[in-house]
């Protein structure tokens, strides 16, 4: 069976496949190759993957003579203050809505489900309307508590709690276990599958958000990285010749999607593609 | 910590006096508490936010102090009037940004459905190795942030950039992208010898827009973020063709093939038509995206070049925070809304149609045993 030589249809799709995977992957080289040229060779070159002359000019420019530096920090301080809400949020409501019998839980869970379905652009103006009124424009608060929960987590913790036997909390209940300890010590711990699909949405929803931002604020301390490169790309500084430079910012905003996404390969390709189908 | 220590003996002497009625109760206020800090949040940000807006949208609100304040006035209809009957600047920018984004969903929706459907195919073949390798190659482009991804593609595709430079070694001329307002409709006339509308379509029948305008075509500018969106989503939607690959039974296929069934037959008649409510989903979050296109329009053109990468989403932030026109800004946001709904029920309603008939229609050819129809399903 191994060694049962290749058919032609079977060398085919192997080569054509490659060549497809090549095209999706080379703007990432490419980015990266670019990032490391000088902004002529970045015009002249554009196709190479290798710098004539190296040069770290860009990279030096972002750390040492732009504000780039802090927007990495906000993204970063954002990020984590996000996934930890949801994390612990979305779980005290899907188990809620799985486990304890409350009256109004239906409406409540209809009402999630309805929120999932507004179409997130609509909510551009809506949201600094609320933003605005409750006097959080230009804060960190109102960067991040919009985001601290999503309806989408809350269905994921919901159906994962749902697959757990009761009989855990049976027995737990029988040893004498108030409802919070029972979640938090019993219930939560085996979670965890749930808990790491969370974590992996809600780091890379957060780190690539960027309307929600766009509207939260316009303080210059308190730009995160989608924003700061979004400005530095349609600003008039990018005009012409500062490839390089724009080219490196995306590199490095993408290092850390990057870096979860290798890690946790598997399970991201898995739960895109059952987070939707649910 | 409290909890940890009384709970033991506290817990089973109130569950004797009241075995039901306690606990129940212990629990439904639990549960309140626990479903609190998302109904606070969702409610605060989701669902006050749509409720102020439709305010917003029937009101003169100048974006200075609340709009609640005595200085706001009620206008009726007159922010969506002005949108869509008001025959100025603001009516001709909406009839414009609704044409570039009609056509990019036109063409994005299902050229990402089929390159989606076919990678997952090839890459779903029993023969192919390294599967996980290239599954990664065409999702990884989905995990990243559409800024950056923005950047890279203004890059690519700039005159003297890379995708030119492909063109060129094909001795191919390309264009200036990004720079680009020119319909590629037009261009096709164009290279007919005609260059100017005929008489025919000069009326501006519908929101202050010419039938040639509407006729454009997407810009040359707006192809960019159109290749932009099938390289970017194929990859989310390739994943849930797969999942939905791996539930259909192989045997089927099997028994197609010993039948003398191609793969292109087998593809057309037993994979696709199984593939129905996968492929129900993935056109209708296709129509949902392609609708809010703002990232990649705030990062790359701003609606430029001569406002023909404008899109609902984009021109609803420009009217509101830009020319602080919060009324229209808002008006806007909510014939968005509109529209995403109407398609998606449209195409609810297209698709179970298409779903019934053809099957009916299958399983009852004359000459077929009516009996394996029934078993079959």
């Amino acid at each position: 069976m191994r060694h049962r030589p290749w058919a032609v249809g079977t060398v085919v799709l192997h080569v054509a496949l490659a060549a497809l995977a090549l095209l999706y992957i080379y703007p990432f080289l490419i980015s990266i190759a670019t990032s490391f040229k000088t902004d002529a060779e970045a015009v002249a070159n554009p196709l190479s993957l290798i710098p004539q002359t190296w040069s770290t000019a860009a990279y030096e420019r972002l750390f040492v003579h732009s504000d780039f530096p802090l927007w990495f920090r906000n993204s970063v301080i954002v990020t984590l203050c996000v996934t930890a809400g949801r994390v612990l949020f979305n779980s005290l409501a899907g188990y809620a809505l799985a486990r304890l019998p409350f009256r109004g839980r239906g409406v409540v869970f209809a009402g999630i489900i309805a929120v999932m379905a507004v179409p997130g652009v609509v909510l551009l103006i809506p949201r600094f309307l609320v933003i605005n009124t409750f006097g959080i424009y230009n804060t960190w608060a109102g960067i991040i508590v919009p985001l601290l929960v999503d309806a989408a987590g809350v269905f994921i913790m919901k159906n994962f709690f749902e697959s757990i036997p009761p009989a855990v909390e049976e027995a737990a209940r029988i040893d004498g276990a108030g409802t919070w300890r029972i979640f938090w010590s019993v219930v939560l711990p085996m979670a965890r599958p749930a808990l790491v699909t969370i974590v992996i949405l809600s780091f890379q929803g957060s780190w690539n958000e960027l309307t929600h931002f766009i509207v939260a604020s316009q303080r210059a301390d308190l730009v995160t990285l989608t924003k700061g490169v979004a400005q530095l790309s349609s600003g008039a500084l990018s005009q012409g010749s500062q490839f390089p430079l724009n080219l490196g910012a995306a590199v490095i905003m993408t290092i850390p999607v990057a870096v979860l996404f290798f890690v946790f390969q598997k399970r991201i390709m898995n739960a895109s593609a059952g987070a939707v189908k649910g | 910590m409290t909890a940890t220590t009384t709970g033991p003996t506290a817990a089973p002497r109130r569950r004797r006096t009241r075995p039901f009625a306690g606990r129940q109760g212990g629990q439904a206020v639990a549960g309140w508490l626990f479903v609190l800090p998302v109904l606070v949040i969702l409610g605060l940000f989701m669902v006050a936010p749509i409720a102020m807006a439709v305010w917003v949208s029937v009101s003169d609100w100048a974006g200075r102090g609340s709009p609640f304040a005595s200085t706001t006035h009620f206008v009726g209809g007159a922010n969506y009037a002005n949108l869509l009957t008001g025959g100025g600047l603001a009516q001709r920018d909406f009839a414009t940004s609704l044409r570039n984004n009609v056509y990019y969903v036109i063409l994005v929706v299902p050229i990402q459905t089929v390159i989606a459907l076919l990678l997952a195919v090839l890459v779903n073949r029993r023969v192919l190795r390294a599967k996980g390798l290239f599954r990664t190659a065409f999702y990884f482009p989905s995990v990243t942030s559409s800024v950056a991804i923005t950047v890279v593609f203004l890059f690519l595709f700039t005159a003297s950039g890379a995708v030119n430079r492909v063109l060129s070694a094909l001795s191919l001329d390309g264009p200036n992208w990004i720079n680009d307002p020119r319909g590629i409709l037009h261009l096709l006339l164009g290279a007919f010898g005609v260059s100017s509308p005929p008489d025919a379509l000069r009326a501006a029948p519908f929101l202050g827009l010419s039938w040639w305008e509407w006729l454009s075509g997407p810009s040359v500018a707006m192809c960019v973020f159109i290749i932009m969106a099938i390289f970017t989503t194929s990859g989310t939607f390739m994943l849930l063709f797969i999942a939905a690959l791996q539930n259909i039974e192989g045997e089927v296929d099997e028994a197609a093939m010993v039948d003398g069934a191609n793969a292109w037959q087998r593809l057309r008649l037993i994979t696709v038509p199984m593939l129905r409510p996968t492929i129900f989903t993935v056109v209708t979050l296709g129509l949902i995206g392609t609708w809010q296109v703002f990232d990649q329009i705030f990062t790359g053109t701003q609606g430029g070049p001569g406002k023909t990468t404008l899109t609902p989403a984009f021109l609803s932030y420009q009217t509101s925070f830009v020319n602080q026109r919060w009324g229209n800004g808002a008006a806007i946001a909510f014939i968005l809304f509109a529209i995403i709904v109407v398609m998606t029920i449209i195409q609810r309603l297209v698709l179970t149609e298409r779903d019934t008939v053809p099957r009916r229609k299958r399983f009852v050819r004359p000459g077929q045993q009516p009996t394996t129809a029934e078993t079959a399903k």
